[in-house]
């Protein structure tokens, strides 16, 4: 007699309606009643606003041709944005001049290339690199002077390479600045503590636009008539200082998430202020305030556009100036869906960067 | 005389001359350095604004690089700082311009506490009101009941309300913070007439759909007679700049063009033109300047038409009529003293 073996049936697919799309999309945007007439509503202003959108920006707009005459007003006019594109990225740089400025930028993305990849040999000298002798030559390169290059004067500066210069030497001068000053709020010293603390709600109890105006505008009237202290140079010492209070609270909160257990724990090892400091410390509470930091340094990139009350041909304002151009009245619109976008570009980057560092660096609390 | 006179009196006398001794200070610092630094707008259609190579264009601009014309012979030789209209003032008084020719409204509180002098008019301007001509209107005083697009924060609104309530007329204000946005609400119909400074309303013309459909009424309710402006303390510099545009005025009323100069120095008998000129007489030296300053400005930067035509007149977009800035012997206000 032979043994029948036992085979089970095999398994039912799950019913048609649970899987596949139909199963998504009932499990996400139909699960109920109310969910339905919220998917409903949603696809039916997406129809509302989408397809009109869509032809503004791409279908009917105007790519091609070099003046006002290309644009046939049914879409946008993007040769307004191709014709003046030289403009927003290097303001009033001279055309014979410009190669300067491709080459620092070409050098930042090759000497910092390191430092966004996985561990290897090159970080070490890619990061001194960038440090200390990059700002020095990216300075060399836009004054000119300092390698014998014809001078260009900040005041020919703009678009999209002084915003960039604006944020750039605001972010690497306030982050040492404020951890300075963080470290010397929770100073047990009462002069400099107290000093720090004065700093600190000063800056930050005013706005930058304040900041800014003040640095332009009364500051010509104290210094000897004659003296110009560069408006650029005023306008970065105002952005430093006040980004630097916002960072040092930032990087207060992080000091204070440290356990005292761990100050003890410097302290009993017997190493001094510096060492407890830079080796047990900050590395942490720095990592805690990861976002903190790049939040307010998105925040800092953004706030560079005030410096059209100034005067300063930035991103936005050189869009703005282009727009009053008589041959190009009426195509404000254009220009500012591209500075969005421009702005957009670099915040999202600084958001996804800030993301990736966090994972890397996330090697304590992991849940 | 008492001790306190004689004290006042020898105070008078030591400013009298130290402001005799800061006399052409401004001309010199600026023959030293080779450039005139000269403020202009930070961007105004027709008055000043950059061009996609970057050149500054515009009246205003123009006027520096007759100034730079009439000190250098090089009307190249100017800088161009572009100033917010917070900043312009002070950037005049701390000494970081030497001329600003920025759109700037003539008043007496600006010519006085401020401690400026404004050189002269290079544009009259007066807000005016801009409709669609479909409104049949022509006139302003034909206007009782519109709705009127008007610009937040100016001053614009308060002549506005006194206008209307002088000719017994009613309006409903629709304020908008942009300048884009009350040409799209007037293109959209939501209100029947656009008031700004007419210089504006032609600019804001140009942004619309249909241009031609629209028609700037000829009614000016308010003075704004922008000029040149430069600091108190060195009155031969302000006349080398006040000077600068009376030539300019002079030379069109002459018919001097920056395309007939040359041949007028040599064949013209009209002893105008020849003063002018510098043919006759040494009035360029009289100011500090050479002889053939006239001659400069108008062959590189053309007489006071021309800049006109050029920039915010018929040859150009914005296409504004003469209307106030007219000769005087043609129905407009620019009027310059003779050069004799």
């Amino acid at each position: 007699m032979s043994q029948s073996t036992h085979v089970p049936h095999p398994d039912l697919p799950p019913p048609s309606a649970s899987t596949g799309v139909i199963g998504w999309l009932r499990a996400n945007l139909f699960s109920s009643p109310l969910n339905s007439a919220l998917t409903l509503l949603g696809l039916y202003l997406i129809w509302l606003l989408l397809p009109p959108a869509l032809n503004w920006l791409l279908f009917k707009a105007d790519w091609s041709g070099s003046d006002r005459s290309a644009c046939h007003g049914e879409g946008a006019c993007w040769v307004f944005i191709k014709v003046r594109l030289d403009q927003f990225l290097y303001g009033f740089f001279p055309a014979e001049e410009r190669w300067r400025i491709q080459l620092s930028w070409l050098l930042a993305v090759v000497g910092a290339a390191p430092l966004f990849m996985k561990r290897n040999p090159l970080r070490m000298p890619s990061a001194l690199f960038m440090l200390f002798a990059y700002p020095l030559i990216a300075y060399g390169l836009y004054t000119g002077p300092l390698f014998g290059l014809p001078l260009v004067e900040t005041s020919q500066w703009g678009g999209l390479m002084l915003t960039l210069t604006i944020a750039v030497v605001g972010i690497a001068g306030s982050l040492p600045g404020g951890i300075l000053l963080a470290l010397g709020r929770r100073s047990k010293m009462p002069i400099i503590r107290s000093v720090c603390v004065v700093i600190i709600e000063f800056w930050r109890g005013v706005p930058l636009i304040t900041v800014l105006f003040m640095s332009s505008v009364m500051l010509p009237l104290f210094l000897p008539e004659g003296m110009n202290f560069d408006k650029l140079l005023r306008a970065l010492i105002g952005v430093v200082l006040f980004e630097s209070a916002y960072i040092a609270e930032v990087v207060r909160g992080g000091l204070q998430a440290i356990p005292k257990g761990q100050y003890e724990a410097a302290d009993a090892l017997g190493l001094n202020y510096p060492k407890a400091m830079g080796l047990i410390i900050l590395p942490q509470a720095l990592k805690l305030v990861i976002p903190g930091i790049v939040n307010t340094m998105i925040a800092l990139f953004k706030d560079t556009s005030l410096v059209i009350i100034i005067g300063l041909y930035d991103l936005l304002n050189s869009i703005q100036a282009a727009a009053v151009d008589p041959n190009w009245l009426g195509f404000a619109t254009e220009g500012y869906v591209f500075a969005a976008l421009m702005y957009w570009v670099f915040c999202f980057s600084m958001s996804r960067y800030s993301q990736a560092l966090e994972r890397r660096l996330h090697t304590g609390h992991k849940r | 005389m008492s001790k306190l006179q004689h004290c006042a009196l020898s105070a008078a006398i030591l400013l009298a001359v130290a402001g005799t001794a800061h006399a052409g200070a401004t001309l010199d610092a600026i023959k030293q350095k080779g450039f005139v630094q000269c403020g202009v707008s930070d961007g105004l259609p027709g008055f000043s604004y950059t061009d996609d190579k970057g050149n500054v264009i515009g009246i205003d601009a123009d006027f520096c690089r007759a100034v730079a014309a009439a000190v250098f012979g090089d009307a190249t030789k100017v800088k161009f700082t572009p100033l917010t209209a917070k900043e312009r003032f002070t950037a005049l008084q701390s000494g970081e311009i030497d001329v600003l020719s920025r759109n700037s409204t003539w008043t007496s509180s600006r010519d006085s506490a401020l401690g400026l002098n404004f050189t002269g008019v290079t544009y009259y301007d007066g807000q005016g009101f801009l409709v669609n001509k479909k409104l049949g209107v022509k006139s302003a005083k034909e206007l009782d009941g519109a709705a009127v697009c008007i610009q937040a924060g100016t001053t614009t609104e308060l002549n506005l309300a006194d206008y209307f309530r002088t000719h017994n007329m009613k309006f409903t204000p629709i304020t908008y913070d942009k300048s884009d946005e009350s040409a799209k609400s007037l293109e959209a119909g939501r209100c029947d007439v656009l008031t700004s400074d007419q210089s504006q309303l032609y600019a804001q013309r140009i942004k619309l759909a249909a241009p031609d459909d629209y028609i700037v009424l000829p009614e000016v309710i308010s003075k704004e007679p922008l000029g040149p402006v430069v600091r108190h303390g060195d009155d031969e510099w302000f006349d080398i700049v006040k000077w600068t545009l009376f030539a300019q005025v002079n030379a069109e009323e002459l018919g001097v063009t920056s395309k007939n100069v040359e041949q007028m120095v040599k064949t013209s008998t009209n002893p105008d033109v020849k003063r002018l000129l510098g043919v006759e007489g040494d009035k360029g030296k009289d100011l500090g300047l050479p002889n053939d300053w006239v001659v400069k400005i108008v062959k590189q930067v053309g007489n006071y038409g021309e800049m006109f035509d050029r920039n915010v007149g018929e040859g150009s977009p914005l296409k504004i009529a003469r209307g106030l800035n007219a000769l005087w012997n043609q129905g407009g206000l620019q009027y310059a003293p003779p050069i004799r």
